[in-house]
């Protein structure tokens, strides 16, 4: 076991010696595959970490939101049906919501106003998302006025900013009294934007929604379960669509990666012929190169993926943040949690340091199997 | 002792550039002897000294080690025999450039797995032996040719062999470099070391310091 391990311990100490005798050609090696990763990885970390952003906001949604349609579109829900699905077993809680989408000119955006379910603002005040603060220019007890639909002119005090760990879901938010948004939109009164359902058993939610879909023909129950698929298709084409853009250069580096690695120079197969005859066996020259690859990889696979990983949660992704999150007109600024999803490090390695491995396995065998007698006759 | 009976080599075999490198050698080498391979440029002296150092299989024939067959070991026996058993100076040297002298000593003890402080000692002692301490820590293509040879004859000692292999050891030194090479040659000698070396310099081959002069021509032994 000694012996195994000093053995191992030269073949090392020479691949290192190896690597440093071809610095220019190591390090463009290393440069190009970090390289690699990098963008690989950036895509990964990032879409990931906004599917778990994105799946810890909604686990606090409720289970089912109940919607009325009208000739397919979405339509107010009427008075009567909250008390209608008061009598459907199983359901634990029920709300109706008040929310809408309101075009503001001055920034050319869209935000969100809602009644928060457990009220608490006073008439005449707002409380406003991070990117309203930030767009707007405008800061707590300020006044701000929004000219509603009907050309209505309203006038707020914000009372308060919402805190901007939440950008990701209340960047373009308004919460308002529920006076003030009825006024504002002309809502009649009794009627809701949608219905907020809390169901306590989970396994019990399909079944509740089909009775819903029953009692109330005219409505639509979207269940959480759907949204959360929603939101994981959606990054998942994101995703898909980054990686399809960029996989002429991932490919182009791909194959630069290949061809400097699969290469032996004549000075290498002379070195490997004089290792030979000096008395390495054919598996000590294949072990000794294949240290060396797996250094190469593995350190160009960490300075790939750590230089991923400080773009995503450090700097915020600005290389790929744009097609990746995707929002409506004002960006949400928020700081993604740092995840790391083991099953994607292991796919991203198998991926590139495995090929690699296998790129310079071939030449190098055919090397290290020639001849010990053709250094005698060079 | 070594022993070579009806030894031919063969390049290129049914192909149309096919080669008798060697035909029907028969060869005993003494032990704690040194011996001259001599002979003109294709006479078939350097395929001799790769049949007897394990470096190749010959075609046909027999070549024997202390009375053991090797001529048809696997590659990975005959690395191993290689290893321990002889050391090699190469013609053109094949030091590994980029690496130092102590660091090109020390390569043919790698596979053995021998502490490496243990290794640097031994490597340490031939440079002093080779009167080349001073050039340990130098990278080989800053050394002379002198420099260089010794460099080889220690890396070629550093397994401690029974048989040290040269292969034309003065063709690229000068005069004065060459009598070194001999007074080395002369020490091997007195050490009890077998010494197996190709040469036309007819200073080498002349010299006392080599027992025994065989002489090649067109891959056969013509006299001894």
């Amino acid at each position: 076991m000694k012996t195994w391990l000093e053995r191992q311990r030269h073949l090392i100490d020479f691949t290192l010696a190896s690597l440093a005798r071809r610095k220019a050609r190591n390090l463009g090696l290393v440069a190009v595959f970090a390289l690699l990763v990098f963008v690989l990885a950036s895509v990964m970390l990032f879409t990931h970490a906004l599917r778990h952003e994105a799946k810890a906001v909604l686990r606090d949604s409720p289970e089912i939101i109940l919607q009325r349609l009208v000739a397919g579109r979405h339509d107010l829900i009427p008075p009567g049906y909250l008390d209608t699905i008061g009598r459907i077993r199983g359901v634990q809680n029920k709300q109706g919501r008040l929310w809408g989408y309101y075009y503001d000119p001055v920034v050319k955006a869209n935000y969100t106003f809602m009644v928060p379910p457990e009220g608490g603002i006073e008439p005449g005040t707002l409380v406003v998302g991070p990117a309203l603060e930030r767009e707007r220019g405008i800061a707590e007890n300020n006044g701000i006025s929004f000219r509603s639909y009907n050309g209505q002119l309203f006038a707020f005090t914000v009372a308060k900013v919402l805190p901007r760990t939440s950008e990701l879901v209340s960047a373009d938010l308004v919460l308002m009294n529920e006076a003030d948004f009825r006024a504002f939109f002309k809502y009649p009164a009794g009627h809701y934007t949608d219905i907020a359902l809390a169901v306590a058993n989970p396994l019990e939610v399909r079944n509740i929604a089909n009775k819903l879909a029953n009692a109330l023909p005219d409505s639509r129950p979207i269940l959480r379960d759907e949204i959360q698929r929603t939101y994981a298709s959606m990054f998942d084409w994101r995703e898909g669509l980054m990686l399809a853009l960029l996989s002429a250069a991932i490919l182009a580096f791909a194959i630069l990666a290949w061809e400097k690695a699969s290469g032996l120079s004549a000075e290498e197969k002379r070195e490997i012929g004089i290792l030979k005859a000096v008395g390495w066996e054919t598996g000590d020259v294949i072990r000794m190169k294949l240290w060396e690859g797996g250094l190469v990889s593995l350190t160009a696979f960490l300075l790939g993926y750590v230089a991923a990983y400080a773009q995503v949660f450090y700097f915020h992704a600005p290389l790929f943040e744009p097609v990746l999150r995707g929002w409506s007109v004002i960006y949400p600024r928020f700081e993604l949690a740092p995840v790391i999803d083991g099953l994607q490090v292991a796919t991203l390695f198998f991926f590139t340091v495995f090929p690699y491995m296998a790129a310079i396995l071939v030449p190098i065998w055919r090397a290290a199997v020639t001849d010990p007698d053709a250094v005698m006759r060079a | 002792m070594i022993e070579l009976r009806d030894v031919r080599k063969v390049f290129n075999e049914g192909q149309h550039n096919e080669y008798a490198a060697l035909s029907g050698i028969s060869l005993t080498i003494e032990p704690h002897r040194v011996t001259a391979l001599r002979g003109p440029s294709g006479s078939g002296k350097t395929t001799l000294l790769t049949l007897i150092g394990c470096l190749a299989r010959p075609t046909s024939g027999r070549v024997s080690l202390h009375g053991r067959d090797i001529s048809g070991l696997p590659e990975r026996f005959l690395t191993e025999i290689r290893r321990k058993t002889f050391g090699f100076v190469f013609q053109q040297f094949n030091l590994i450039k980029g690496m130092s002298a102590l660091e090109n000593i020390m390569l043919p003890a790698y596979p053995t797995g021998r502490p490496h402080k243990e290794l640097k000692a031994r490597a340490g002692s031939l440079l002093e032996r080779l009167r080349l301490s001073h050039r340990g820590g130098a990278k080989v293509e800053w050394l002379s040719g002198g420099e260089q040879q010794r460099v080889a004859i220690a890396r070629a000692l550093i397994n401690d062999p029974e048989v040290l292999i040269a292969d034309e050891p003065t063709a690229n030194l000068d005069t004065a470099l060459a009598k070194e090479f001999l007074a080395l040659l002369e020490r091997f000698g007195e050490e009890g070391r077998t010494v197996i070396l190709t040469s036309h310099d007819p200073l080498v081959v002349e010299s006392a310091a080599v027992h025994r002069v065989v002489d090649m021509r067109d891959g056969q032994i013509v006299s001894e």
